[in-house]
């Protein structure tokens, strides 16, 4: 296969950011952050988003999406990394989705796929126990209970955490913390007696929970996947949010650089354009250079995933790279502004911020080039 | 089964039968390589028999018409060929600058009868080109060159100097970058002609290279008479042709093949831990980085090529090619060092091969200055493709 887009998703590209553009730039991130929105995305936004197909990009069409796969769904967060659109976006649709599908059974799917490509639905996992992440090192008890089960412990950096209807929860159901078995994931519903949620605002502006779970009972049909067998089954779920968090990294990338040498072109010292500096030139030349190499990583990682089968490599390839490059691309763009790039009225500023979110969400570089050098075999 | 699978199946038997054993194993360095030409030694008989058999299919330059000496294989096919050669470790039967610089600008600015002469015999390995550009007046800034081409009616007398040129003293053919008209600006008045380095009044002198070796030379020019048959394109018009030839020296240098990959390489030196890693977590945690910028860079390769095969336009993106590839070839070879340690450093004798890896790794620095040099790279980019200021 051709390492392109086909027509098809070109289409969609092209949709897409023509779509953020105009409904969702960064202006709306910044008025929802000003008003200290209780939502902390725009409901509107959302159910267009939802009518454009965009909440079913990975549910397949019988379930009511549109089934553009790893590809579409990072084509489209490639675009919201350009405009930082908020949405429970890469929680519910892509997230979720991808670990209903992956673990679900018939009757869990047909309850819950429809309603969120639809839109109506907000889902979102619940992974993370501390500022790492190391699913491995999940803690929070799930105990049988009479034929259900009593989930007690914490979770923090919960996407979309304190606006969902429904939490995916990967829990311990046996074994000890640092062990890949005997972990489960439940569905558990928002107003659960027992569950806390509170909403942590964090440096993106975008929402984000910390969740307690005081003996929290769901039924035996709570459960989602294997009893015990969840690492196997969300860990290629988990691949493909990764790949398609990487694509929003480089949206946010490619954004910083073209912001970045259009004001170049512009901004006059010295009687010049700054752009006319070498040392200006050669550092926009050198992250254009990364920013181009880091897409053919991620285009990669999107088609392998698929193609199916173990994406373990590509996943954490495509992560890793975006890391570094949204890394430098940000830096980068606030210091070729000179003292605006540090004022909070300049957009530039939002960019840094979402970006490092995104790098330490589902694993930062270091997490993903030790796992890149592991499914290597070093 | 399809035409592909087909033509898979049949490259694969004959590879099996064709390419001799010894042949396929890596080169270790550029002693191994077979370069073809009136003077070239093989190293080994398997060597020769290997050359003759791929250019008798063609297979030297899978991609070239068959008119002219080439294969007349679709990209699908070269892409199963280079595969299939890959699954078997093959040595490239033949690698020279007239198949990857030259014979491209021919293909497209040549006559007819330039490419019946020229294109079989640099397939069949019978010519070696040099390449005559650099002069000391003029490296980054090419264009300024002052090599002069006086006009005799039917050939221009040639004189002048060339430096860095690689191999001059080995190849039997040059194409060479001469002034024709000093009276307009500097891009204009540039021919693009080719002699035979046997020629009246060519002379070479070799330059030693810090990794210890010869490869490259001065190039003298006095009172050399070439045909204006040999004139490629236009006359005053050769930068051009300059320029795209170029665009192929560069995607090619940035092109590393598949070289063993360097955790494979520190495995075998250092052996692994109980967990299967390598030992040295400082130098495993420096790998894996590299490794994660290699792999994105021959997927961007990958991409380059299927962009090309697009109809997308190449042009100053083979820029960003040289630079990244490069810059990460010399990464590698500081690492092959840090790896192996002082044993890396070792310049003569039994144990390293005659310095192998350390003469390797100072042949890699001139990798972002050959062909352009990298900063050279990234003003192209600034211009071409940012659109920023000169
Ligand atoms: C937090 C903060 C506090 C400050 N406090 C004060 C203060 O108290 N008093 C005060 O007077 N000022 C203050 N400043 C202003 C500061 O000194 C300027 O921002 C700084 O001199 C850069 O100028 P500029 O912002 O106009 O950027 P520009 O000069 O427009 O620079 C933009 C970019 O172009 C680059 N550039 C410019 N010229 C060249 C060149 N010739 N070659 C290569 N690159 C070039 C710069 O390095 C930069 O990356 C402050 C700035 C900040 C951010
Ligand atoms: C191993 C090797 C093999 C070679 N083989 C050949 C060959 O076969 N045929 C041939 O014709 N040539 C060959 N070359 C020559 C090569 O193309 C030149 O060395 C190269 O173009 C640089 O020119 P220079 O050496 O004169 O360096 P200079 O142009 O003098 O450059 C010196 C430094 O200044 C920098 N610099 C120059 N101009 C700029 C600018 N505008 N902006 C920023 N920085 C700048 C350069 O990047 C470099 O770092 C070879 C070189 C090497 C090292």
């Amino acid at each position: 296969m051709a390492l392109i887009l086909n027509e098809e998703q070109q289409l969609l590209k092209e949709s897409a950011d023509g779509f953020f553009a105009e409904k969702a730039p960064v202006s709306q991130l910044r008025e929802l952050r000003d008003n200290r929105s209780e939502d902390g995305f725009s409901t509107e936004l959302w159910a267009e988003m939802a009518e454009m197909g965009f909440a079913g990009l990975l549910v397949d069409e019988d379930n009511g999406g549109t089934d553009f796969g790893v590809m579409g769904a990072g084509i489209v967060a490639e675009a919201m990394g350009r405009t930082l659109s908020a949405s429970p976006y890469l929680a519910s649709a892509v997230v979720s989705a991808s670990v209903i599908k992956a673990a679900a059974s018939d009757a869990q799917k047909t309850a819950l796929l429809p309603a969120i490509a639809a839109g109506e639905k907000i889902v979102t996992l619940a992974i993370d126990e501390s500022a790492h992440h190391r699913p491995e090192n999940t803690g929070l008890k799930a105990t049988a209970d009479g034929d259900g089960y009593v989930l007690s412990g914490l979770k923090t950096f919960v996407c979309d955490g304190h606006v969902a209807d429904s939490y995916l929860v990967l829990a311990r159901t046996s074994g000890a913390v640092g062990d890949t078995d005997g972990l489960s994931v439940f569905l558990v519903d928002k107003g659960a007696s027992g569950l806390i949620v509170d909403r942590t605002i964090m440096t993106d502006s975008r929402n984000w929970a910390k969740l307690t779970f005081e003996g929290v009972k769901v039924g035996a049909d709570a459960l989602v996947g294997p009893l015990n067998g969840a690492f196997e089954a969300v860990e290629p779920a988990l691949d493909r949010a990764r790949i398609i968090v990487a694509a929003e990294l480089l949206g946010v990338a490619q954004e910083c650089l073209d912001r970045t040498v259009e004001y170049l072109r512009e901004r006059k010292q010295f009687g010049v354009v700054i752009g006319s500096f070498q040392g200006l030139q050669h550092r926009a030349s050198h992250l254009f250079s990364e920013i181009e190499v880091t897409r053919s990583a991620v285009l990669k990682a999107m088609q392998m995933a698929d193609a199916g089968g173990d994406v373990r490599w590509f996943a954490s390839l495509a992560k890793a790279k975006a890391c570094k490059t949204a890394e430098l691309a940000t830096n980068e763009a606030i210091q070729m502004h000179g003292g605006i790039g540090m004022t909070d009225e300049f957009e530039i500023g939002f960019f840094i911020k979402r970006a490092r979110i995104l790098q330490s969400l589902f694993g930062d570089f270091n997490f993903h080039a030790d796992r890149f050098a592991a499914c290597s075999s070093y | 089964m399809t035409d592909l699978e087909a033509f898979r199946n049949e490259t694969r038997t004959w590879l099996e039968e064709n390419c001799p054993a010894s042949m396929r194993t890596p080169a270790r360095s550029d002693n191994d390589m077979c370069w073809g030409g009136r003077n070239f030694k093989f190293i080994s008989e398997d060597q020769k028999i290997w050359m003759e058999r791929m250019a008798a299919r063609g297979w030297t330059v899978p991609a070239w018409p068959k008119e002219y000496g080439g294969g007349g294989l679709n990209k699908e096919e070269v892409k199963i060929l280079a595969s299939e050669m890959r699954r078997i470790k093959a040595r490239s039967p033949l690698t020279s600058f007239g198949i990857w610089m030259l014979g491209p600008a021919l293909l497209k600015f040549g006559t007819h009868e330039q490419k019946l002469e020229h294109l079989p015999k640099i397939a069949r390995g019978e010519i070696r080109w040099c390449q005559g550009y650099s002069e000391p007046n003029a490296g980054s800034d090419l264009a300024s060159l002052a090599t002069k081409a006086e006009d005799r009616g039917d050939h221009w007398i040639v004189n002048g100097q060339k430096v860095w040129t690689s191999y001059a003293d080995q190849a039997d053919w040059i194409f060479c970058l001469v002034r024709t008209d000093n009276t307009g600006t500097k891009h204009h008045g540039i021919s693009f002609v080719l002699f035979d380095m046997a020629s009246e009044g060519v002379s070479t002198k070799p330059i030693m290279l810090i990794s210890g070796s010869s490869p490259f030379c001065e190039t003298f020019f006095d009172d050399v008479k070439v045909l204006k048959s040999n004139l490629v394109g236009e006359e005053n018009k050769g930068w051009t042709i300059a320029k795209y030839l170029l665009t192929h020296e560069r995607t090619g240098i940035s092109d590393m093949g598949m070289p063993t990959p360097l955790n494979m390489l520190a495995k075998d030196k250092l052996g692994e831990d109980a967990d299967g890693k390598l030992p040295e977590a400082m130098l495993r945690h420096q790998v894996a980085e590299h490794e994660i910028d290699a792999a994105s860079f021959v997927f961007t390769l990958e991409r380059a090529k299927d962009e090309a095969k697009a109809g997308g336009d190449m042009g100053a993106f083979s820029s960003m090619l040289k630079y990244y590839g490069t810059e990460l070839n010399k990464q590698r070879h500081e690492l092959i060092v840090k790896v192996n340690g002082s044993d890396g450093l070792e310049w003569e004798g039994q144990y390293s091969n005659n310095g192998d890896i350390a003469r390797s790794w100072l042949r890699t620095k001139a990798n972002s200055i050959e062909g352009g040099t990298s900063e050279v790279q990234l003003n192209i980019i600034s211009k071409r493709i940012l659109d920023l200021p000169a």
